[in-house]
C-alpha cells in the first residue's frame, strides 16, 4: 500500500508542546471584526493560532472553517447504542431523507465501514477525515467505534480519525482514543446546571444502572468536564457541541461557554435545535421550537469573545458522505461498495491536497486587495450577504441549484463567514419550481443580496421584490472578495443617495425534512 | 419469569447485548431477542434488569408472563 509515507507528513508528530497553551490561548480567528483579522482563510496559521494547532485543523472540515470549502468528511454508522436519552433525540426514527444527527439509513461492521472508508477516499480525493458520530455514542459501542479505527489506520494511515460523543463514557476511554491517534474529539455539551440538564435528558445508563433527574444530569456533568479536561492534558484537539433550545438553555449557553473554554475546548458549535412533530421526539411532540436565525446569530455573536465559534456546522447524518453541505451517502451503500474495485491512490490524495495548497496561497496572496479602500471609509454599516457555493471557497453556484447559501456578514472590518441556510432544490431537472422560491426568501430574508455564478429570470424578480438584491456579476470569484466588492459597492450607493440602507428582518431556519438530491 | 423483547418496537440498536450478565441475549432476523432460559431477571447481578436499564424505547423489554419464574 503506497499511501504509507503519506502519515509522516499528514499526521503531524506530536508537535503538541504548547498546543494545550495555545488552545486555551486560542479566541478564534475573524473573531474582532474591526481589529483586522481577516477569519480563517489564510494558507499560513491565523495569527493567534500555533502552528501545530493549525497543522492538525487545516484540513479537517469540521474544525476550520476555511477547509471545509475543500476537504470532505464522512461518517461511519458503527455505533447504534446510546447510552443516555435525549429530548431531542428519537432512536425510532429512520429516513434515508432526513439529514439530522442521530439518522443513518444503514449500520455497518467494523470490516464494512473500513471497506466503505477506502472506497470514498479512492472516489473522493479531498475526503480527508473520518468520523464515527453514532448513530448512538461511539464509546457506548467501544468495541466497534475502535476496531474501525484500527482497521482504517492501518490501511489508510493518513486519514485523520475522530470521534463525537455524549461524554458520560468518555474518562474511561481517553487513553485509548490517545493511543488510536485519534486527535479530534466532539462533546456534546448542553448544559453545565443541573436543572437545565434535567430538562433535557430524561434518562442516563450509567455503571449498570439508569438514573433520572438531577441525578442524571449531575453524573453526565461530571463525566463531560472530566473527559474533557483529560483530552486538554493530552494534547486531543476537542471541540464542543451545543444544541440551542430556546426557553431552556439558549441564555444559560453563555456558562457553558465560559465552562468548556477554562478546560481547553478549542472550538464551540453552538447548533440550533431540530424538531418537528414527525420526527416524534419529546421536544418534537411537545412544541418546542428551534431558534430563529437571528437568536442563533445573536447568542454565538455573545460567546465569540470567549473563543472560536463555529458557524460552519451543517448537522449531518452519522453516515453523511462528501463536502459539508452536500450528502454523497446514497452513492456509498454496502452493496456498491462491496463491488467496487478499491485502488487506494496515495499519490492523487496528495496531488489533490497540493492544488488546495495552491489556491490557499492564491487567496491569501490576493487578500490584501480585497480589504483596501475599507477602512478609510468608516462605515458603520454591516449587511449580511448571502453566497451560492460549491466549494473551494468561490462563488460559483447557480441560484436554482443551491442546496444552501453560505450567509457572510460584511462591514469596516471585513467579511466574515456567520453561517449557512439549508433549502430544498429549488430547480429539479432544469426546472424552476415556483413553490421554494418563497422558502428561499424565507432563508434569506435577514440578507441584503445574494451572490450567485447565475440566476434566471423570475427568481431574480422575486428576489427584488423581497428586497435581496441578485448579484451575477462576480461569477467564479473568491468569496471573500466577492461579498467586499458588494460591500464597497453598497455603501458607495447608500452615500451617494442612491439607495437606502435599512435593516433587514429574521430568517428561518429549515426545521422539516431536507430532502437530498 | 424472563424478560423479552417486543420486537416491533426494537430498534435494534444492540445496546442490551454486551449489558446482559447472561449472554442471553442476541440479534436475530434484524432485531434481537432474549433466550428464555437464559434470563435471570439479573437477580444476583444487578438491582436493575439491565436490557430493561438501557433499552431506548420504553415499555419494549418486558416480563414474559407466559414462562415460568426463574428460581433463585
Amino acid at each position: 500500500m503506497e499511501s504509507k509515507d503519506i502519515s509522516d507528513t499528514a499526521r503531524p508528530q506530536d508537535s503538541l508542546e504548547g498546543v494545550a497553551v495555545a488552545v486555551s490561548e486560542h479566541k478564534g480567528c475573524g473573531a474582532s471584526g474591526g481589529s483586522g483579522k481577516a477569519g480563517c482563510g489564510s494558507s499560513m496559521a491565523p495569527e493567534d493560532m500555533a502552528q501545530g494547532v493549525w497543522e492538525k485543523v487545516k484540513n479537517h472540515p469540521c474544525y476550520s472553517e476555511e477547509a471545509h470549502h475543500h476537504y470532505a468528511r464522512m461518517h461511519v454508522a458503527v455505533a447504534p447504542a446510546c447510552n443516555i436519552q435525549c429530548n431531542y433525540c428519537n432512536r425510532k426514527y429512520d429516513c434515508a431523507n432526513e439529514s439530522r444527527p442521530g439518522v443513518v439509513s444503514e449500520r455497518l461492521t467494523p470490516e464494512q465501514a473500513a471497506r466503505k472508508t477506502l472506497a470514498v477516499a479512492s472516489a473522493i480525493p479531498q475526503m480527508t477525515v473520518l468520523g464515527i458520530a453514532g448513530p448512538g455514542d461511539p464509546l457506548a459501542n467501544p468495541e466497534k467505534t475502535f476496531k474501525t479505527f484500527e482497521l482504517i489506520a492501518r490501511e489508510a494511515p493518513d486519514i485523520k480519525l475522530c470521534l463525537s460523543t455524549n461524554g458520560l463514557a468518555l474518562p474511561d476511554y481517553v487513553d485509548r482514543i490517545k493511543d488510536l491517534n485519534v486527535d479530534h474529539v466532539t462533546i456534546t455539551i448542553n448544559m453545565v446546571d443541573l436543572e437545565v440538564g434535567a430538562r433535557i435528558y430524561p434518562w442516563i445508563y450509567y455503571r449498570h444502572k439508569r438514573y433520572t433527574g438531577r441525578e442524571a444530569a449531575q453524573i453526565l456533568h461530571e463525566r463531560q468536564m472530566q473527559g474533557l479536561e483529560m483530552l486538554t492534558e493530552r494534547g486531543i484537539l476537542c471541540k464542543v457541541n451545543s444544541v440551542m433550545i430556546p426557553g431552556i438553555n439558549d441564555q444559560h449557553l453563555v456558562d457553558v461557554n465560559k465552562a468548556v473554554k477554562s478546560r481547553g475546548a478549542f472550538l464551540h458549535n453552538i447548533m440550533p435545535l431540530i424538531s418537528a412533530p414527525e420526527h416524534g421526539t419529546v421536544f418534537g411532540l411537545n412544541g418546542q421550537r428551534g431558534p430563529t436565525a437571528q437568536e442563533l446569530k445573536a447568542l454565538q455573536d455573545r460567546c465569540e469573545g470567549q473563543m472560536n465559534m463555529m458557524r460552519h456546522c451543517r448537522q449531518c447524518r452519522a453516515d453523511a458522505v462528501g463536502l459539508l453541505g452536500e450528502d454523497r451517502s446514497a452513492e456509498f451503500t454496502t452493496e456498491k461498495v462491496m463491488e467496487m474495485a478499491l485502488s487506494y491512490d496515495g499519490a492523487a490524495r496528495r496531488a489533490y491536497q497540493a492544488t488546495v495548497e495552491d489556491q490557499r496561497q492564491e487567496k491569501a496572496a490576493a487578500k490584501g486587495a480585497w480589504l483596501e479602500g475599507l477602512r478609510e471609509r468608516q462605515s458603520d454599516i454591516a449587511i449580511l450577504v448571502a453566497v451560492a457555493t460549491k466549494g473551494e471557497g468561490r462563488v460559483n453556484e447557480h441560484f436554482g441549484h443551491a442546496k444552501e447559501f453560505q450567509i457572510y456578514e460584511a462591514g469596516a472590518g471585513g467579511a466574515k463567514f456567520v453561517g449557512h441556510r439549508r433549502v430544498d432544490l429549488y430547480c429539479q431537472g432544469g426546472y424552476g419550481e415556483e413553490d421554494a422560491l418563497p422558502t428561499i426568501i424565507r432563508a434569506l430574508n435577514d440578507c441584503t443580496a445574494v451572490l450567485v455564478a447565475k440566476i434566471g429570470g423570475c427568481p431574480r424578480a422575486s428576489l427584488k421584490e423581497a428586497g435581496i438584491e441578485p448579484v451575477d456579476s462576480c461569477a467564479h470569484e473568491f468569496i471573500d472578495a466577492a461579498v467586499l466588492a458588494y460591500y464597497k459597492g453598497y455603501v458607495d450607493r447608500v452615500e451617494k443617495g442612491e439607495i437606502t440602507h435599512a435593516l433587514k428582518g429574521d430568517a428561518a431556519i429549515r426545521q422539516g425534512a431536507y430532502v437530498a438530491a | 419469569m424472563p424478560y423479552k423483547i417486543i420486537g416491533s418496537q426494537c430498534t435494534a440498536c444492540s445496546a442490551c447485548e454486551p449489558e446482559c450478565p447472561n449472554n442471553a441475549i442476541r440479534e436475530k432476523d434484524g432485531t434481537y431477542i432474549i433466550k428464555p432460559e437464559k434470563c435471570t431477571e439479573c437477580i444476583g447481578y444487578f438491582d436493575d434488569p439491565q436490557c430493561v436499564a438501557v433499552c431506548p424505547v420504553e415499555n419494549t423489554c418486558v416480563i414474559d408472563t407466559s414462562v415460568a419464574r426463574y428460581q433463585a
